[in-house]
């Protein structure tokens, strides 16, 4: 073959681009290999493709797009952990002249891809397919107010996710760090294909993060259950509400910004280049204006989990809900307003680098306040330490230390020796571990009875719990320490010895998370071999407060076979209080969205071009594109997209339920 | 296609306030004068001061925002129960802060540089 024709239909993909002089990266291909066929294999072997399409694949639901969004976290957060484990296991012994086990091109890319993943792909699917199961039951919905974009936007982020994932085995990824600034990641310093997956899988999966934070603010907007103002919302709604509106004001500064780099680095323009104008500075300023609300996006949510949690587990109501409202709306405005303490030290004077302070200390009092809420709800309540409620009293304790932190980064002189340090990464992974992640884990162990219908095995949950809790001490106090004495972020070697014992102490931290992992994942597994012991038929095994416990675990597709009328905050609990009984007759057909498959069509497309884009294929990019609008395009002219589940139908669902609820009552 | 059951929502209140022919007209001509003008002057160069016209220009452009908010997207303080008129206020106030803050930082990103060979010669 004529090496222009090769050159035209691979682009710059060469057989060099395949990492197989890297032993480490050819090893975890086969081993991702070999799970992946066993996986297909399996799924083959019993028949369940068409299920999967059929059920899940092509669902509308917003139950299963958020199930499947918790799936795609945790697939993500197992790559992101394990690059987590490989920078620890390097820094431990790349002492005393010790080259460790990476060479630099590889540590740079596995430093990058853990941000970017833990980020994109493990925080922002957690926290999307939390408020995607959680927020229509609560208000009382039966869907989303855009089922089909729901599902469209969840393959957009499994595109994204596939492009970071793809880059593993065919070329390579960014060595930039997570938001690739320039001009490192300009074509001149990184010509190579890794800052282009980097910016096509933040686009791609971009666009489904903006959607679906349009279909779910217009959702609580638009189809809360009559009586439910807005003073009314569970408090998961309203910082859900506040997420979304986060996220609609703010990702679209990312896609500007990542297009200005992609414009820099395929047509030639000088947004960011040091030379013919262009300024550095503006992406840095640009990429903090959306990173910052970023970090609210993922905090605000499980902010309302442990409201739910505390209130729930105390058998209290939520102390100072008003408050805990405007604390969450005035975070949410103020998150705009700090993104410059992310750079202090980009030679900004006295006037801005205080301003940026100042408002960034700001932002930790009505933090603050909600902690007093959530120990105010707790005092003289009737605490009951389920698994969500250890989850939610270890976030107390870390999340604490991890904001005080941040107050002392925030002081701009204190910043001057800290910026870049390890104090930094200890920082927020304190908040993000310690927040994030733990609130997660509170929200999975709190509803997961409401998704399957049997709780989890508490055991194992202790199990895990104890092993994330001192497994997270363990691996970033040793950092705050390393980063007081100056040591730098992203470092491959050491020279000095007196530091490795610190190191060593935090990869003994990574080794307990990795068994924290082991735990959850054995509990998932054990649970579901002991769901029979486990079940719960109620559909509200912790005497909630919000609506979702009023229905049966799993909830119908429908959801409610009648809309409830809401009286009071905790509407589920006033109505148990009020002798409410379940509606036996007089069920209507329900009108519900139909399932289709164009989803995933468009997200496969998108994934085509994005690969295109990267490898310089032009016609695959120009040919997906164009199978992309034509999709889309034809996908309106489907007019089949609804249904009516028939009244019979309810009425049985319904009398099953009825029949079970006796026989547990029989039983009780 | 929404989900959801209509049946206790009002929509005789709070909905869309759907336009009139003649609010068209109006909006398109108030658009197509406050188009001519700013070119007008631009063509013509009826102001000598350069800067001055681009304020002005600047200026009608502002209006013709507005213009098209509420005679086309059919704004007012009222349409959806208040809400467009949050939104609205939300997104100005979001873009004044990106804008006047990213023009503030950035003309201010070499306040504090690394002192060079001319400082520190200058040093005692």
């Amino acid at each position: 073959m004529p090496e222009s024709l090769t050159k035209f239909i691979f682009g710059r993909l060469t057989l060099e681009s395949l990492p197989l002089h890297e032993p480490i990266v050819v090893a975890t291909f086969v081993v991702v290999a070999l799970g992946g066929l066993a996986l297909l294999g399996a799924v083959t072997y019993f028949k369940l493709w068409g299920y999967l399409w059929r059920e899940w694949f092509t669902s509308v639901d917003h139950k299963k797009i958020g199930i499947m969004y918790m799936v795609l976290g945790l697939v993500m957060l197992l790559r992101g952990f394990s690059d987590a484990i490989m920078m620890r296991l390097q820094q431990a012994i790349a002492f005393n002249g010790s080259e460790g086990y990476l060479n630099a091109h590889h540590y740079d890319q596995i430093f990058t891809a853990h941000g970017v993943i833990m980020i994109f792909f493990v925080a922002m699917p957690f926290v999307t397919g939390l408020m995607n199961f959680v927020v229509p039951l609560q208000i009382g919905a039966r869907d989303v107010s855009f089922p089909f974009l729901n599902n469209f936007s969840f393959w957009m982020t499994v595109g994204g996710a596939i492009l970071v994932m793809a880059s593993l085995f065919v070329g390579e990824f960014a060595r930039t760090g997570w938001l690739a600034y320039p001009p490192l990641s300009g074509i001149n310093y990184s010509p190579d294909v890794g800052v282009d997956y980097y910016i096509w899988a933040l686009q791609v999966a971009g666009v489904g993060t903006t959607l679906s934070g349009i279909n779910l603010i217009c959702t609580i907007i638009k189809m809360r259950a009559p009586g439910m103002t807005m003073m009314r919302m569970p408090v998961f709604t309203w910082t859900s509400l506040c997420t979304n509106v986060l996220i609609v004001a703010s990702f679209p500064v990312l896609t500007a910004v990542l297009t200005l780099l992609a414009l820099d680095r395929y047509v030639g323009t000088n947004f960011f280049t040091n030379d013919f104008g262009g300024n550095p500075m503006m992406y840095v300023n640009l990429i903090w204006i959306w990173g910052h609300p970023e970090v609210y996006i993922l905090i605000l949510p499980l902010f309302g989990v442990f409201s739910e949690v505390t209130s729930t587990f105390s058998g209290k109501r939520l102390f100072g809900y008003t408050s805990m409202v405007y604390a969450t709306v005035v975070i949410t405005i103020l998150s705009y307003l700090v993104w410059l303490h992310h750079f202090f030290t980009m030679g900004s004077g006295a006037s801005v680098n205080s301003f940026f302070g100042i408002t960034t200390m700001i932002i930790s009092i009505p933090t603050g306040a909600k902690m007093f809420n959530w120990l105010f709800t707790m005092y003289r309540g009737r605490i009951r330490f389920e698994l969500p409620m250890m989850w939610t009293v270890a976030f107390m304790l870390t999340f604490v230390v991890g904001g005080m932190t941040g107050v002392l980064l925030a002081v701009p002189p204190a910043d001057f020796v800290l910026h870049n340090s390890l104090f930094l990464i200890a920082h927020f992974h304190n908040v993000i571990i310690g927040g994030v992640l733990f609130g997660l884990f509170a929200g999975i162990a709190y509803w997961w009875p409401k998704a399957f219908g049997f709780r989890l095995d508490p055991f194992w949950g202790k199990v895990s719990f104890w092993c994330w809790v001192l497994g997270f001490w363990f691996a970033f106090m040793p950092l705050y320490i390393l980063g007081l004495m100056g040591v730098t972020r992203r470092m491959r070697v050491f020279d000095d010895p007196s530091l490795q014992i610190w190191f060593v102490i935090a990869a003994f931290g990574a080794v307990l998370i990795a068994a924290g992992i082991a735990a959850f994942l054995v509990q998932i597994f054990v649970s579901i071999r002991k769901r029979a012991e486990l079940v719960d038929v109620t559909g509200d095994p912790w005497d909630g407060r919000t609506l979702e416990w009023s229905t049966s675990s799993p909830p119908p597709a429908y959801n409610f076979a009648f809309t409830p009328i809401i009286r009071d905050n905790d509407a589920w609990w006033d109505m148990k209080k009020a002798g409410y009984r379940r509606p036996l007759s007089g069920f209507k057909p329900i009108h519900m969205p139909k399932n289709t498959g164009t989803g995933v069509i468009l997200a496969v497309f998108s994934v085509a071009l994005g690969f295109g884009l990267i490898w310089y294929m032009w016609w695959l990019a120009a040919l997906s594109f164009v199978c992309l609008i034509a999709t889309a395009i034809g996908h309106t002219f489907n007019y089949h997209r609804d249904f009516d589940i028939p009244a019979a139908e309810v009425a049985q669902t319904e009398e099953a339920r009825t029949a079970l609820l006796a026989a547990e009552g029989a039983r009780a | 296609m929404s989900a959801h059951d209509h049946a206790g929502h009002d929509h005789a209140h709070g909905g869309v306030a759907h336009g009139s022919l003649k609010g068209y007209l109006v909006g398109f001509f108030l658009s197509v004068i406050l188009t001519a003008i700013p070119f007008w002057m631009v063509m013509t160069g009826a102001i000598d001061n350069k800067q001055a016209t681009a304020i002005i220009v600047m200026a009608f452009a502002a209006v013709q925002i507005v213009v098209h908010m509420i005679f086309f997207l059919h704004m007012n303080p009222a349409s959806e129960g208040g809400w467009s008129m949050l939104a609205l206020i939300f997104t100005v106030i979001l873009v004044v802060i990106v804008l006047s803050g990213s023009l503030w930082v950035m003309y201010h990103l070499n306040a504090n540089m690394m002192p060079g060979l001319h400082e520190m010669q200058q040093m005692p």
